[in-house]
């Protein structure tokens, strides 16, 4: 099928990475947020994991584009 | 219970998923030129895409949420749904059925039975598919509507539909390929958006082998948590394989090894992975042969590690419940408004009239109709006098002693996942939802178009027609599916009686398949009668035999009661390797005694014995289906090992 699914799951969880990480660091001084999640910022941290699993899906993407070509 | 409240970042991130998937449809939309591109997305999708699609069609909400319910209940042999349950059967798929069903061309499970056996075998199938997938996105549907209304304080009416609406947009406008796509994205969104709660639930209860201890005392004790009324051995919340092997009456499910290995590990599991048409259809809409067999095999990798996901919030529900870290608790069972009604006089009276505490118990009980702390309820008649209505009703509530199972894995979400997580975890848990709707529509609009009008009701007609009626039919299924939700939210009992008979029509399925396309002399009398026989079978099977702790009725027994199983588990599984011994027999018995009606030419590409053998001896060994089959049974053969 014409549409790579890399592209959308790339582009979402890049979106949805950058800005749970955004949400995390302008957060990071409310240590009352966090305190169920045992203290530690997770929308930060897990935040980057999005982001980085959304530019890998991109990088394939780009890749895949380029050897079709 | 208290509704959730949600912060502005976790409805964006719900919005952006939503605004992808609608997205994804409109991409797909100038793709969509033939029924083909619409109903098999014009069989040119990569095996990784149609992989991991056939994995996660099966992995609807439900699924995760009785999953983990499952854990809490049984402890870890839950693994058993998956190890025993899907692997065997995903390799069987591709090495042995996927040639047929691929390389026939037939272009949907149906039609395959009326290429080997005759109309009469596919008429019985797609009726009996179509209904069952309408009624399980119905079921599904509502689920989801009164979740958000019982988490979110969401109108029911107004989810309801606007998630369907959802779902109508991306399928009518992608078909199946849209179905397939959001399958894949809602794969990745249920193992990131859950990852993170199991890991903060595992380093909460002290690590894996604090765990470990912890559930040691709760098999011990299970009655403490309301989990059973027996004890057991240390290692039975915890070891896959001891508890079952040392019998019924050790393990919490209360099965036996004969009935795990062959009820569950042979006729369930092959009979649901082999033949459902709503995982075949994505492997078929692979782009080649070889693509189509490595499918399924691509599908065990994730479908083997998936217990991460669901098996370990169960286990970890269950040993902070029984800790009573943080005051933490096994979710109650929501006590409902017409309950209430008869509740909150009932204690009214009872402070009045000053009875004494066990008559008290006893009214207040028998209003709820559910099991209750004895001192809890004590506590609320004595503070009655200066409660309003609204405060009598959430003591009530945590009152409540029974456990309701399905909350389990929520209960957790809510516990550790601050704003930002919480969005994540719940756009994760609607995108299941929404795309387990998506796939029974899909599969439903196939069957329908290919295997009922095209087939009885208009033959002969253009591609465009049935590409048009494809459309139009998926609007029909969402509406029938709605429909089937109100159904669902009215008549609880009514869904279970239908979700038995799909039972009884299952079982025997796959004993058809096996003997068509496996033994060239079953005809087509034989098979059409093996099925019928193999459902009355069932339904037989259940009308005579009872689950222990079961009332007769519903739940079995309601002819008379010859056999009665430790557990409901136990007679579920027995009555499916019943069925399918009879749907076996008989069609064996019935195809000697009549005439073949299809030649051998007829039957190659659809028997094994007439189908010349595919080669793969050209391709590298990691694209050989029988190598990857191997080693993926192996793999499976070690989790048993280490889990034993």
């Amino acid at each position: 099928m014409g549409l790579d699914i890399r592209l959308p799951i790339g582009l979402m969880f890049t979106l949805i990475g950058a800005m749970l990480a955004i949400y995390g660091l302008a957060t990071n001084s409310e240590p009352e947020l966090y305190g169920r999640s045992l203290g530690i910022n997770v929308n930060l941290r897990w935040g980057l994991v999005l982001l980085a699993f959304g530019i890998t899906m991109l990088t394939l993407f780009w890749r895949g584009r380029k050897s079709s070509q | 219970m208290q509704p959730i409240h949600l912060a502005w970042v976790d409805y964006t991130i719900l919005l952006a998923y939503t605004a992808f998937v609608i997205g994804i449809g409109f991409a797909l939309r100038r793709y969509m030129k033939t029924s083909t591109d619409f109903f098999l997305s014009g069989r040119s999708i990569p095996a990784w895409v149609t992989g991991l699609a056939f994995m996660a069609a099966n992995l609807g909400a439900l699924e995760l949420v009785g999953m983990a319910a499952n854990t809490t209940k049984y402890g870890i042999a839950t693994a058993h749904f998956y190890w025993i349950g899907a692997i065997p059967a995903m390799v069987f798929l591709a090495i042995f059925m996927m040639p047929f069903y691929y390389g026939s061309k037939a272009r949907s499970v149906p039609e395959f039975l009326k290429l080997r056996f005759d109309e009469r075998v596919r008429c019985l199938n797609s009726i009996s598919f179509a209904v069952m997938t309408v009624f399980a996105s119905g079921i599904s549907m509502d689920c989801l509507a009164r979740l958000l209304h019982l988490l979110l304080g969401w109108n029911y009416n107004i989810s309801l539909w606007i998630c369907s609406a959802v779902v109508l947009v991306y399928v009518i406008k992608g078909g199946l390929t849209s179905a397939i796509y959001t399958e894949v994205l809602q794969f990745f969104m249920i193992v990131l958006g859950f990852t993170p709660v199991i890991y903060l639930g595992l380093k909460d209860v002290g690590g894996w082998d604090k765990l470990k201890a912890t559930l040691g005392l709760v098999a011990q004790n299970p009655a403490a948590l309301d989990l059973n009324s027996k004890t057991f051995q240390p290692d039975a919340w915890t070891s896959v394989w001891k508890p079952v092997l040392a019998g019924p009456q050790a393990n919490p499910m209360g099965v036996d090894w004969f009935a795990m290995v062959f009820g569950l590990g042979f006729v369930l599991s092959f009979g649901y992975w082999c033949t459902n048409f709503l995982v075949v259809q994505r492997a078929m809409a692979a782009r080649n042969m070889s693509a189509a067999r490595r499918t399924p095999l691509i599908a065990a990798v994730p479908k083997m590690l998936f217990p991460i996901l669901v098996v370990s919030p169960g286990l970890i529900a269950a040993a902070l419940a029984f800790t009573g870290k943080d005051n933490y608790r096994l979710p109650p069972k929501i006590v409902s408004d017409s309950a209430y009604v008869k509740a909150i006089p009932a204690v009214k009276e009872a402070a009045a009239l000053k009875e004494d505490e066990p008559t008290a118990f006893k009214n207040v009980s028998a209003a709820i109709a559910m099991k209750l702390n004895e001192a809890k309820v004590a506590a609320i008649v004595k503070d009655a006098a200066s409660l309003d209505d609204g405060a009598i009703k959430d003591r009530l509530q945590d009152a409540v002693v029974e456990n309701d199972y399905n909350g389990v894995i929520l209960s957790l979400v809510k516990k550790y996942c601050p704003a930002g997580l919480l969005g994540l975890a719940l756009t994760a848990l609607l995108a299941s939802f929404m795309s387990g709707m998506a796939g029974n529509v899909t599969a439903f609009n196939t069957i329908w178009t290919y295997d009922l009008y095209q087939a009885y009701i208009a033959p002969n007609k253009s591609d465009q027609h049935y590409f048009w009626m494809g459309q139009a039919v998926t609007v029909a299924g969402i509406l029938l599916s709605i429909a089937c939700a109100y159904f669902a939210k009215q008549y609880n009992n009514a869904m279970d009686i239908i979700q038995l008979v799909f039972g009884f029509v299952n079982a025997p399925l796959f004993a058809t398949f096996l003997l068509g396309m496996f033994w060239a002399r079953g005809t087509g009398t034989g098979a059409f009668l093996g099925l019928f026989g193999g459902i009355s079978a069932s339904a037989l099977f259940h009308s005579l035999t009872i689950a222990a702790g079961n009332s007769p009725g519903v739940k079995g027994g309601y002819l008379a009661v010859q056999q009665t199983f430790p557990s409901e588990m136990a007679q579920n599984f027995w009555l499916a390797s019943f069925a399918f011994i009879t749907c076996f027999t008989l069609t064996v018995v019935i195809s000697l005694l009549t005439r073949r009606t299809k030649t051998n030419e007829e039957l190659k590409g659809l028997v094994y014995s007439l189908t010349p053998k595919l080669k793969d001896e050209a391709k590298a060994w990691y694209l050989r289906p029988a190598t990857l089959g191997l080693v993926l049974l192996a793999c499976c053969v070690v989790l048993n090992i280490i889990f034993r």
